[in-house]
């Protein structure tokens, strides 16, 4: 995208007029599917990622949120180069990443680093705390005896004991693995941090110190995160901005604290009414609005609107013509035929976006 | 959305009408570091019809409480003490026997990950009618006939095929939704659901509880509701039983707990939410620390070392009692006064939490 988006609220002063750090242009990823005994056969595709465009700017914090299989861990993991793009491009700092090859690829991978879902899973049981946030130090060319000063400072500033450094991950519990996650992450002074479900397998009380953590780094270091999430309540507390995707496709991109008060696509309006609010008066005065259904295999994706075989708003063109993004005040993109709390003026006024998927028609939002 | 009475905040009727009562108690687990306490003197009651959340974080004991009353902590290394009464059967002192005939029948549970609580080579259909049939002579036709009936009440669409589909073919919500029909299959009287949505996108997290809700309305079962999640909570319980490190620290009904929490830890608990109905703060209230590990548990109010509160009272064990004299319901663990806990809870006007900068206060 290369239009600078401009944010609602100016409390966040790093992200204005700031460079893009990370750009996706039409990006695509699919999953063969083969079948054949002698002779791979391809027979279908998943379509983990269908075409999106997306750009996160230095030191903004993008919250990247849908359910599971939406494809939002396909799209940051490709954006890490982990995965490999199947059409589409992906510039980091200006510079086209999409086909970079291993030793291109090293002296970036300083630069962007990420921290896993599963504290559990993501340390590797048999080092200690030393090896696990020295080694990328050390494979980056740090000496010897500079690391373990290193690891000592990594592990003060994510709130962790330094004399810990010889224990065993199993020593610690899952809101201090998760720290020790973000210290190795942390340890090359990356631009960028991937940030996949990081505090979804820990308690509500020490997600908070963790979101509160990561708030202090992104401040100090002047960090990007690209924030992924499967639900809206977490991401608010962190995110400039936030896309909601589903099966493969951005419904919305809106700045931060609108999608909340001003959801335009019904499907982020559908992820929020499923949150449930811990305000047992509200609960019992809230309309509840259900979403029937569950999302449909991304192998066929449905046509037109891929929202539409469960969106309560859905008519005929929903399902014969895809929905571009369209522009509203604010930024506020949103790819729906019939978009929520907006205006007709705003609609009238709203323009196609440039980072519309290739495959989606021309047809405007028409006022309710 | 119907809201049951008892939600509204008036308690429930005390007396013998209990379908459960537990009494005091106590699980420990022997280990290679020593003795874990993991539940440490629980006392609740559960009447027909009600939703009863047991909340708490990891290693409060909250699960080991629910999988006791199923007998299904028991093993060499485990002690148990106290008592739970269903039905005039003990269930801590019960027999194999004893247990496998209330077991399914009588108290049913639904287990947190659908992905590994169900048998992955035999088809849904077989596993229902199992069930069925393990607790009632039925021929296999009608069995097959009350299975496609709980699918079909459990709403999974198309009942009658799938009966022949494996586990494997469903998703993570249906196959909650399987597990949900499995545990109603014989009538039980109280289901315990441990964690039954939080393997769930929200979406399908909304499904799986209205239906929880709607079950409980047609068939007057109870529900022990184990959650961390607080939002859950407010969307089903009627009552509430928080837990730390292995002790009910706050027990009220929903409304007490969300309006007038009297723990600390309960305020930090509401605090550290992260919501989506009001304007975003600035930071996030913490609970300071960490839990502690269960093995090696702080002497007096577990709580203690994490408290902003504490003084010098708390190194004795608060008694779980009634310090709200109007409702007698309400119970806690904290040496606080109700006149002091109201000024402390205020984090900011009108929100509840913890004040990290507050200092100790004495009495």
């Amino acid at each position: 995208m290369s239009v600078e988006v401009p944010r609602q609220e100016a409390e966040e002063p790093t992200g204005d007029g700031a460079q893009p750090l990370v750009e996706i242009e039409h990006l695509k990823v699919f999953f063969p599917i083969k079948e054949g005994v002698f002779i791979d056969r391809e027979v279908a595709r998943v379509h983990a990622v269908n075409d999106v465009t997306l750009s996160v700017a230095e030191g903004e914090t993008v919250g990247l949120v849908g359910e599971s299989g939406c494809g939002k861990t396909t799209m940051s993991r490709t954006i890490m180069r982990l995965i490999d793009s199947t059409e589409g491009t992906i510039q980091f700092r200006g510079e086209d990443i999409t086909t970079a090859g291993r030793r291109e690829l090293a002296p970036l991978r300083r630069q962007m680093q990420m921290v896993f879902q599963d504290p559990f899973a993501s340390l590797n049981p048999r080092k200690r705390v030393v090896q696990i946030i020295g080694q990328p130090l050390r494979l980056h060319g740090t000496p010897r005896d500079e690391v373990e000063d290193r690891v000592r400072d990594l592990l003060r500033l994510v709130g962790l004991h330094p004399e810990h450094l010889n224990r065993f991950p199993h020593e610690f519990s899952g809101g201090q693995r998760q720290r020790i996650g973000v210290a190795r992450a942390l340890a090359l002074e990356p631009r960028l941090i991937v940030l996949d479900e990081p505090v979804s397998a820990l308690d509500v009380s020490v997600q908070a110190q963790i979101i509160n953590l990561l708030d202090d780094l992104q401040d100090e270091f002047r960090l990007t995160y690209l924030f992924v999430a499967h639900d809206l309540s977490v991401v608010r507390h962190v995110s400039d901005r936030i896309a909601v995707m589903y099966l493969g496709k951005l419904m919305e991109v809106s700045p931060a604290e609108e999608l909340y008060t001003k959801p335009i696509h019904p499907y982020t309006s559908a992820l929020l009414a499923a949150i449930p609010i811990p305000d047992p008066e509200r609960n019992r005065r809230r309309e509840r609005i259900v979403v029937s259904g569950e999302p449909p295999n991304p192998i066929n994706p449905p046509s037109g609107c891929v929202f539409h075989p469960r969106c309560p708003r859905a008519t005929e063109v929903c399902r014969e013509v895809e929905p571009p993004l369209v522009r509203y005040p604010n930024g506020h993109l949103a790819a729906c035929h019939h978009p929520l709390n907006v205006s007709t003026e705003e609609i009238g006024a709203a323009t196609r976006d440039e980072t519309s998927p290739l495959s989606c028609g021309d047809e405007m939002p028409s006022a309710a | 959305m119907s809201v049951p009475e008892a939600a509204t905040g008036a308690p429930r009727p005390a007396g013998d009408e209990h379908l459960l009562s537990v009494h005091d108690l106590r699980v420990a687990f022997a280990t290679e570091e020593g003795v874990v306490q993991a539940v440490d003197g629980v006392s609740f009651e559960l009447a027909a019809g009600e939703v009863l959340a047991v909340v708490g974080e990891s290693g409060s004991g909250k699960s080991v409480t629910a999988m006791t009353l199923m007998g299904l902590t028991r093993s060499p290394n485990a002690s148990f003490e106290g008592t739970a009464h269903y039905k005039g059967t003990e269930l801590i002192e019960a027999s194999e026997d004893q247990l496998r005939r209330v077991r399914g029948a009588e108290i049913a549970m639904i287990f947190q990950d659908p992905m590994t609580s169900l048998n992955p080579v035999l088809k849904i259909g077989r596993q229902i009618i199992e069930q069925i049939q393990e607790h009632e002579a039925l021929p296999d036709r009608q069995a097959r006939e009350r299975a496609i009936e709980l699918l079909d009440k459990v709403g999974i669409p198309r009942a009658r095929d799938r009966l022949d589909s494996y586990p494997h073919e469903f998703s993570g919500g249906m196959r909650q939704r399987v597990m949900i029909a499995l545990a109603l299959s014989c009538d039980p009287s109280i289901l315990i659901a441990d964690e039954p949505t939080t393997a769930l996108d929200v979406t399908i997290q909304a499904q799986i509880l209205q239906r929880i809700r709607e079950l409980r309305d047609e068939t007057g079962a109870a529900v022990i509701l184990v959650t961390h999640d607080l939002g859950v909570v407010a969307d089903i319980a009627d009552r509430i039983a928080v837990m730390y490190s292995g002790r009910i620290v706050e027990q009220g009904t929903l409304d007490e707990i969300f309006y007038d929490p009297q723990h600390p830890y309960t305020w930090g608990l509401l605090g550290s939410i992260t919501r989506v109905d009001q304007p975003r703060p600035e930071r996030l209230p913490a609970i300071a620390g960490l839990p502690p590990s269960l093995a090696d548990r702080p002497e007096g109010c577990h709580f203690r070392p994490r408290c902003p509160h504490e003084f010098a009272k708390c190194i004795e064990v608060p008694p779980l009692e009634g310090r709200v004299d109007s409702r007698r319901g309400h119970l806690d663990r904290c040496w606080l006064s109700p006149e002091q806990k109201r000024e402390l809870r205020e984090v900011r006007p009108g929100e509840i939490g913890l004040d990290p900068k507050a200092g100790a206060t004495s009495r």
